[in-house]
């Protein structure tokens, strides 16, 4: 069977010792940083981006995907623990697991969250596995109406499951297609606003704006605010065993998060966030145990259900990725960023050209999720401890590794200075409530989209109807019509506002 | 006229004047034709679009009434001006420094944005940090940093 022998390939990459050290010291990493609240995945990777120069493609992609799914394990975590999500992705875990906590029950709340990641995570492998290479082979029925069509709807797809408003959002996708205008045009070799600065020529390196808005942009914002000052829940992490009970409470709980999970991660603007949403609410509908807790009062299932669809949909979401070369949120775009350094274009065509890198980095993520788990229980005293590390010290830690990087970007300051430009605009952005990572999904996407634009209107002759006559082409833009028609709609917006709320709650 | 929600307001303000500016940009390239795409067709398109949507932006600003005029708040201007100006002094000074001093002296300046900030600690913090670029980024990766300020000749 050919998706044996894919998996098989892929272990035998993922299995040699360089290889396993990179998943590991991913994973340790993104826990840590899952852990340490006011530093995401997206920062800490546009940070580790200068460094992979030295590494070759797949330890490199093996380390950065091990941050984004090791973040998830580190975000609920603390989540539990101090009522704090580490990531956006871990906020619904907060609710019953935070009640569980203060029942002296921490031990058993960060069992369920972590075996169900894990379990999670091992689905989402093979359904990686088993997916992309279907998908790959529609990709290259694609012409450029198609890609064109195909990149419109991922990025209308990023901004409709977010939050905040939606005009604001399409706005910040379009600075950022504007943004990735400043280069040298492919096709007639006319440098455009560059202002006669030879470094704009080439365009702005996307790891000066995602380090300038998200690095920069977000320590100003944490300054900007009080500091807080927290509980933590140490002394009772004990028993960490759940009660056979918690077993059989939690595992129907597991298979519908992954489940659900899985899918939503597909969806171009899925992954992790949206997927933890989707399982509470499922969780809250369905019926458990006739004299089970409450919700929101320290139930199993409410801490099961998005720990393993948010690991599923953190998993799910490299395929687009991986068989497209569209990223589906703002860390995948990192990924594709990571890929183009290392000389790969991302698409289609990475399967066959690289297959080692391919299957080697998907076997890869389920190695890190084993990792994980036995690392993560017997750790969590670590982890607890590093939460008493204060901002004022691990702010400046932030900026000295931002610094470096982007000097060794090009061994040049020019980079440096972007990035305080940026640092500006992010706190801006933040000021006026517009969400940053739509701007970085237009940014890498925007020369794909014009190349494949102005290639389908050479083909058409200047026929703008070549979008809307080709099936494929019509089918993935009435996909994005439909998208934004749907949350328009007055009864889901105002859905959609309620499950926002409950978030910032 | 009233504004009704200021983060709106100047939101759609932000949009506007960008995307006017860029498709104004475009204008200078050459826009060719459908059938044959210049280089400022895109960007024109982007740009007019993205000035469309600041618009809506603004009229719903003065139009749609808002819980408490969504007022922008303060701006934090301590850490915004300390922030970026350590960080773009480090831009200045590492090439003529070094990064001996002006990591710690970067460390130093931004420590000094925080509420909280104390001698001993930013002092403790800074020497830590830089024994850990030290080994991450010169012993681990490699990467080719001056360390010491020109005026002393040495380079690496």
């Amino acid at each position: 069977m050919e998706l044996i022998n894919n998996l098989a390939l892929g272990f035998g990459v993922a299995f040699t010792w360089i290889n396993l050290l990179y998943a590991f010291g991913g994973a340790l990493l993104g826990t840590l940083i899952g852990v340490l609240p006011g530093l995401g995945p997206v920062a800490t990777i546009a940070m580790l981006l200068p460094s992979i120069y030295a590494l070759d493609a797949t330890p490199a992609l093996i380390m950065l995907a091990g941050i984004y799914y090791g973040a998830q394990y580190g975000g609920s975590t603390t989540a539990i623990l101090i009522n704090v999500p580490g990531e956006s992705s871990s906020v619904v875990t907060a609710i019953d697991g935070y009640a569980m906590a203060r029942k002296g029950r921490a031990g058993a709340a960060l069992a369920a969250a972590g075996m169900g990641s894990f379990f999670a995570g091992c689905v989402g492998t093979i359904v990686i596995a088993a997916f992309a290479p279907p998908l790959t082979e529609l990709a290259f029925k694609f012409g450029p109406a198609e890609y064109f069509s195909l990149m419109v709807l991922g990025l209308i797809g990023a901004v409709v499951l977010a939050s905040g408003s939606l005009i604001k959002a399409i706005a910040m996708i379009l600075l950022g297609l504007l943004l990735g205008q400043i280069n040298t045009d492919v096709i007639s070799g006319v440098p455009r606003y560059s202002f006669d600065i030879p470094e704009l020529t080439d365009g702005i390196g996307f790891v000066t704006i995602a380090m300038g808005i998200f690095g920069f942009g977000e320590i100003i914002a944490n300054l900007g605010r009080p500091a807080e000052h927290r509980e933590v829940f140490t002394k009772d992490v004990k028993g960490l065993w759940p009660t056979k009970q918690d077993f059989m409470d939690a595992w129907p709980a597991v298979l519908r998060g992954t489940a659900l999970g899985s899918i939503l991660g597909v969806l171009p603007g899925g992954g992790a966030l949206l997927a933890a949403f989707a399982a509470y609410t499922l969780e809250k509908k369905s019926r458990g145990r006739v004299d089970e807790v409450p919700f929101g009062q320290g139930n199993i299932r409410g801490v099961a259900g998005p720990e393993s669809a948010n690991n599923a949909g953190a998993q799910t979401s490299f395929i687009p990725m991986l068989t497209l070369g569209i990223p589906p949120n703002a860390v995948m775009a990192l990924m594709v960023g990571a890929m183009t350094i290392k000389g790969i274009q991302p698409g289609p065509q990475v399967m066959t050209s690289n297959p080692e890198l391919f299957w080697g980095l998907i076997a890869s993520m389920w190695v890190g999720n084993a990792m994980l788990v036995i690392l993560n229980l017997p750790l969590i005293g670590i982890w607890i401890k590093l939460l008493t590390v204060p901002y004022r010290l691990l702010y400046p830690a932030i900026l000295s590794f931002c610094c470096i990087g982007l000097y060794t970007l090009n061994n040049n300051n020019f980079d440096v200075y972007m990035a305080v430009l940026f640092g500006v605009v992010g706190y801006v952005f933040y000021k006026l409530h517009c969400e940053p990572a739509p701007l970085l999904l237009g940014f890498i996407l925007g020369p794909m989209m014009e190349e494949n634009l102005r290639r389908a209107l050479l083909l058409s002759r200047g026929d703008w109807t070549t979008f809307a006559t080709r099936p494929l082409s019509a089918g993935l833009l009435a996909g994005a019509v439909l998208m934004i028609v749907i949350v328009t709609l007055p009864t889901i917006r105002k859905k959609r506002e309620e499950a926002f709320q409950d978030e910032e709650a | 006229m009233k504004i009704k929600s200021e983060r709106d307001f100047w939101a759609g303000m932000m949009f506007l004047l960008v995307g006017i500016a860029f498709a104004w940009g475009a204008t200078t390239y050459s826009f060719g034709s459908s059938a044959r795409p210049g280089p400022g067709y895109f960007p024109f398109g982007l740009g007019v679009l993205l000035a469309l949507l600041g618009a809506v932006e603004l009229f719903k600003a003065l139009t749609i009434e808002s819980e408490g005029g969504d007022p922008i708040g303060g701006i934090a201007w301590k850490p915004l001006i300390v922030i970026l100006f350590a960080v773009g002094l480090f831009g200045v000074a590492l090439p003529r420094l070094g990064l001996v001093i002006t990591l710690p002296l970067m460390v130093l300046i931004s420590s000094w944005a925080s509420d909280e900030f104390s001698w001993k600690a930013t002092v403790a913090n800074a020497v830590v940090l830089i024994t850990m670029s030290w080994l991450i980024f010169i012993k681990g990766l490699s990467l080719i940093i001056p360390m010491w300020p020109t005026i002393f000749g040495a380079g690496t």
